[in-house]
């Protein structure tokens, strides 16, 4: 099969799987907190509606805020298209560079962010402000952890470590490898506004990070910047999942080993959803400002990490 | 003829020919064609750099030019680069100065500061080309002088002016005699003072001199660069200056700074021991953090962009540092790699910059201000700056597809690099840098996006930002220019690549890093690549795509009052300022910014438990100036009062002073 | 551990779900099943605030239904307004209508909402919901049981 195919294929399933994923967290959620809750494909029907919905768009409010929600959605299909979940031979190599893949991450953030001060309310520029201050904080957790990953194989191709990890367990289960993962799993909840950083389904707006920038948005505006963020929750719980557990990755095109691996890709993330979802119901959302030092711990775990891949290397 | 000489004679003949039109032609046209003969000398000097760092190279000797020591001149590879640079950053400035300093006559548009400006650039241009000492610091210093005459065109404006080119004038002098001292320390101990001769006796200087002038030197270049602790002039200088003198300065002179460092340690001493580099990587290291901070906590736009020099110098500097490093281990594919990390940001940093402060000036000359809690609005009624400005903040913040992306990509893969042979300091020290990159980077992001968000978006927050106009089609022209070099350095560096070989091996500080790099980027050495190109074409074609699909599917659009929680309309006062955006991040580094905060409470006079009115002022200040700087300047102070005893105003008194001095000078060298 | 132990021995505390809804609002049929609802108390006495939050607790769980609380107008499909509106409430409650999205409904909860109720007269109330803003369907009760908030919204749902 093409590379060019399997990566349209690849950020085809990410996308389609995404909502799903966020139903699955929230009937986990409901389960926990004895609710019946709603049904997995919950999401996909308000997408559905939401395309349906007519868009608004502020007076004072330019191009930006029309144009957000879109490189919003381009970066995370970007990214999906790129990264190694399916395979660890894409067609853009250049992309799936684990730096890149960051980079890609923070331009939509960055996107987001410049909509919410573009609305001109006081809630969209506090979502822009404490959004960016997260993101700053957590930039050099995410950088330690890529330079722990790097370690094994030299070199930051997401590809080459994936692959690297498939085929010698003993590159995976080393202490580094565990600190590593600890810091990225902290700043994977940063960076998806999940608890205990942001709670998403809040209604008070002076808790909100990420929902305050949306605020203004709806209809298609809305639904894209929704599946947008499903998609970036599923896009780092998968990158979690395949650079620590990086088994059942294929290392061909073929489409049977293709679609192998693709239930296996969904296999891992629901399990990670699951307990994703799980631990939220033990956990309430930290104040704005306790934020930098839970950052700051992971940034201690990311740098142990990288301490400990030098010296026991 | 060599085509490097031709193109230096032209920019030469151009600068004295602009110095002369400025001085001579009337108001209404001088601004045309100072800013002509600006674009020209750029335009003849990045022809120069071209062919330089194509590999044509010059030397000549001209010793009946200057008494003594002649006028030696010397272009290479790297001296290329640089003069590329410059001569870029001059020709957008020169566009841009035709509409900015206008027909009024006054300030930057006066004789002297339309004359210097063609002078001041052919002064960065002599810098790279010097090939001796004393051509070296005759051409930094009439840089110097060029550049302090700029900062003061203004001077009549406002007082902070007149403060801001003190305090150049007086960094700049001090770390002139600093550099004078350990060039002339080098030529002594080489015994010559034409680079060649330095350069060939170099590696068999004892380590007590090469470490002295070393850091001398270093001392110097870092303070021109504008690296922390050595930069109180900058913010004050490249805010108070003329904005097209403000871009020069940030985008082009401090990166002679950068060469002076890069010449002196790489190419004359050869190379070095380990501490240099270490002092160097810790210079770097607290320039970007230091820098970003403050700009993250500024409001002011000019000082936003000078405090993001600094720390983009402080990540130039970790660069260079971690070159020096992996040379000294014995990596010397990585060692190029960083040093063309280094370089490569160097020439990304001046377009971006070049770019942004243009458009702070574009901003300025139609606002009337320069502070971002007054600004606004200005996405609607100047479109075309603001799509320009955002271009310069892409590549500024380091994001893809953003030129600024590149060169941090490639710092990064440098120091990521694990090779054993490195060491305890290495095993500790790099991954320190990766996370002060990445901080740097995470808060530069924040910084741009306030900057881009509160100044240019939403609605305006004061009368003179609602009565902006679009800037005129020159201004519009240069920001252009700078916008396509950044756009070309975003999604094809590869063109970059065989200079960067070049002078990488030249400078025996590596083995070419980048070879055949095409549309991909590809380094030896480190098995890592990237593809701007793709990288930009999927991000730009999935957002049209997206949005073309999105405009073909579903209901049309509405427009709508904002969703104001249903009490009353919104004003432009209830929209986040740029000192509220920045407050979690201030909050979160209070201990390295230290607010100072001030609330006076007046009470009517019936009673003391009302209140009349109450007044918060917060002041920023810069730390490291009130620290180290206000206390040295009152121990000079102090010296020199005490010196007064000297000059009672007798003349036998000033006599007996000549005469012992004259004595003691014979006896020293009677005794010698 | 307590939390843990607390969730084995609770289990499930919603109620089972009683049978599908007659009719689903023909207004509503492009909803598909998903139904946003953003609450706006347009003077009331908080009765039936506590009737619509326990229309949404574990017990009741209209989520199962399709039917989800969100925070902005921008974001709701059906607004819930309980209450007789008071003259400080009558224009955010049109500014409220003004900002959703079409197709957009309304929904007056409880007697107040419907006809004034016990407040018809007083001195700070305007009138009925529908004065101001067009109402799509009623939920009479002083104040309505959550089972009655929950199947009149299924009419939306149709789940």
């Amino acid at each position: 099969m093409s590379a060019w195919v399997a990566a349209c294929v690849q950020a085809g399933l990410v996308a389609a799987v995404a909502p799903l994923l966020v139903g699955f967290m929230r009937a986990v959620r409901a389960r926990l907190e004895g609710r019946a809750g709603g049904r997995l494909v919950q999401p996909w029907r308000d997408l559905r509606k939401l395309l349906r919905k007519e868009p608004i768009t502020p007076t004072g409010a330019g191009v930006v805020f029309t144009a957000a929600p879109v490189v919003l959605m381009a970066t995370s299909v970007l990214v999906a298209a790129a990264a190694p979940y399916l395979s660890t031979r894409g067609p853009l190599s250049g992309a799936a560079d684990l730096i890149v893949v960051v980079g890609l991450l923070l331009l939509g953030t960055v996107a987001l962010a410049l909509a919410g001060l573009e609305t001109g309310t006081a809630f969209g520029g506090m979502g822009a402000s404490r959004e960016m201050t997260i993101a700053a904080l957590v930039e050099p957790t995410l950088l330690l952890s890529v330079f722990a990953l790097s370690t094994r194989v030299g070199s930051t191709d997401l590809g080459a470590i994936v692959a690297a990890g498939a085929t010698d367990p003993a590159a995976v289960f080393t202490p580094a490898s565990a600190l590593a993962a600890a810091a990225l799993a902290i700043a994977v909840l940063a960076e998806a506004g999940r608890l205990p950083v942001d709670n998403p389904a809040t209604h008070l707006e002076l808790t909100m990070v990420h929902e305050a920038m949306v605020l203004e948005y709806a209809g298609r505006d809305l639904a894209l910047v929704e599946w947008a963020s499903a998609m970036r929750l599923s896009i780092m719980l998968g990158l979690l999942a395949n650079l620590f557990i990086p088994w059942g990755v294929a290392g061909s095109l073929h489409p049977a080993a293709l679609a192998l691996a693709a239930g296996v890709f969904v296999v891992k993330l629901t399990v990670l959803a699951g307990l994703l979802a799980a631990g939220e119901v033990f956990l309430a959302k930290l104040r704005l400002f306790r934020i930098p030092e839970l950052l700051a711990g992971s940034f201690v775990l990311g740098l142990l990490a990288v301490i400990t891949s030098a010296v026991l290397a | 003829m060599n085509q490097v000489a031709t193109a230096l004679g032209v920019a030469f003949a151009v600068a004295g020919v602009g110095a002369l039109a400025g001085l001579v032609v009337p108001a209404r046209v001088r601004s045309a064609a100072a800013g002509a003969a600006t674009t020209g000398v750029g335009l003849a000097g990045a022809a120069a750099g071209l062919c330089a760092v194509s590999g044509t190279s010059w030397q000549v000797h001209l010793p009946n030019l200057l008494p003594l020591a002649g006028v030696s001149l010397a272009v290479d590879a790297l001296a290329g680069w640089f003069l590329l640079l410059v001569g870029g950053v001059a020709a957008v400035v020169g566009v841009y100065t035709v509409g900015y300093a206008g027909q009024s006559g006054h300030g930057p548009a006066s004789r002297t500061a339309l004359a210097m400006l063609p002078v001041f650039v052919a002064a960065m241009l002599l810098v790279p080309a010097a090939g001796s000492v004393s051509t070296f610091l005759l051409a930094w210093e009439l840089m110097a002088v060029t550049s302090l005459l700029l900062v003061l065109s203004e001077h009549r404006h406002s007082p902070a002016v007149r403060t801001a080119g003190l305090w150049y004038a007086a960094m700049t002098q001090a770390g002139f005699v600093v550099i004078l001292l350990g060039q002339a320390w080098l030529a002594a101990a080489a015994g010559g003072e034409s680079f060649a001769t330095i350069r060939a006796a170099g590696p068999g200087l004892s380590p007590v001199v090469s470490g002295g002038v070393f850091l001398l030197c270093v001392t110097g270049f870092a303070s021109k660069a504008g690296a922390v602790p050595l930069h109180p002039w900058l913010p004050r200088a490249h805010a108070e200056a003329p904005s097209n003198v403000s871009a020069l300065m940030s985008a082009a002179m401090v990166k002679l700074g950068v060469y002076g460092i890069v010449r002196v340690g790489f190419d004359l001493l050869g190379g070095g021991q380990r501490w240099w580099w270490l002092l160097l990587g810790a210079l770097g290291v607290v320039s970007a953090l230091y820098g970003i901070l403050q700009a993250a906590v500024a409001t002011d736009l000019k000082r936003l962009l000078a405090f993001s020099t600094s720390e983009n110098i402080g990540l130039i500097l970790l660069g260079l540092a971690a070159a020096g490093l992996w040379a000294e281990a014995g990596q010397p594919a990585v060692a190029g790699v960083a040093l063309a990390a280094a370089l490569l940001h160097a020439a990304n940093h001046a377009g971006f910059k070049s770019l942004l402060f243009c458009g702070a000036g574009s901003v300025l000359k139609a606002t009337g201000t320069r502070d971002l809690d007054e600004l606004g609005g200005l996405s609607r009624r100047m479109p075309a700056t603001t799509a320009l400005v955002t271009v310069g903040a892409l590549g500024a913040a380091a994001l893809p597809p953003g030129n600024g992306f590149v060169s941090e990509w490639l710092l990064l893969q440098a120091l990521l690099h694990q090779a054993p042979g490195g060491g305890t300091v290495m095993i500790v020290a790099a991954p320190v840098a990766v996370a002060v990159v990445a901080l740097t980077a995470g808060v530069g992001v924040a910084t741009y996006v306030k900057a881009l968000g509160t100044g240019f978006l939403a609605r305006p927050r004061s009368t003179a930002a609602g009565r902006a106009v679009e800037s005129p089609r020159s201004m519009l022209a240069g920001m252009g220019l700078a916008a396509t070099v950044c756009i070309g350095l975003a999604v094809v560096p590869g063109v970059a690549a065989p200079a960067l070989d070049r002078i990488a091996t030249g400078l025996r500080a590596g083995s070419a890093p980048l070879p055949s790099s095409g549309v991909d980027v590809r380094l030896s050495g480190v098995a890592s690549t990237i593809s701007p190109l793709w990288i930009a074409v999927g991000v730009v074609g999935l957002t049209v795509g997206f949005a073309a699909l999105a405009r073909a599917v579903g209901r049309a659009r509405r427009r709508a009052a904002p969703w104001d929680c249903g009490d009353g309309p919104l004003t432009a006062r209830m929209e986040y300022t740029a000192t509220s955006f920045a407050e979690p991040l201030q909050r979160v580094f209070d201990n390295v910014l230290a607010p100072e905060q001030d609330v006076d409470v007046t009470h009517p006079a019936e009673s003391a438990y009302l209140v009349r009115a109450v007044q918060y002022r917060r002041r920023l200040p810069d730390r490291i100036e009130a620290r180290l700087y206000r206390p040295l300047i009152a121990a000079v102070e102090k010296v020199g009062r005490a010196a007064r005893v000297l000059a009672t105003g007798s003349v036998h008194r000033y006599l007996a002073y000549m005469l012992t001095a004259l004595v003691a000078v014979l006896v020293a060298g009677v005794i010698r | 551990m307590g939390l843990i132990d607390k969730i084995r021995s609770i289990g499930r505390v919603a109620e089972p779900a009683t049978e599908a809804p007659a009719q689903r609002l023909p207004a509503a049929a492009g909803l598909g099943g998903s139904v946003q609802v953003r609450h706006v108390d347009a003077g009331s006495c908080n009765g039936c605030e506590i009737e619509i939050g326990q229309a949404f607790s574990p017990v009741y769980d209209a989520e199962r239904h399709g039917l989800r609380l969100v925070a902005s107008p921008r974001h709701a499909d059906v607004l819930t307004v309980t209450g007789p509106v008071t003259l400080n409430m009558a224009e955010p409650l049109r500014t409220t209508y003004e900002a959703m999205p079409r197709p957009r409904m309304v929904a007056a909860v409880g007697d107040c909402a419907r006809d004034c109720g016990m407040f018809a007269g007083g001195y700070g109330v305007l009138g009925p919901v529908s004065d101001v803003v067009p109402v799509d369907m009623q939920v009479p009760g002083c104040p309505p049981e959550p089972a009655a908030i929950v199947a009149a919204l299924r009419s939306l749902s149709g789940r």
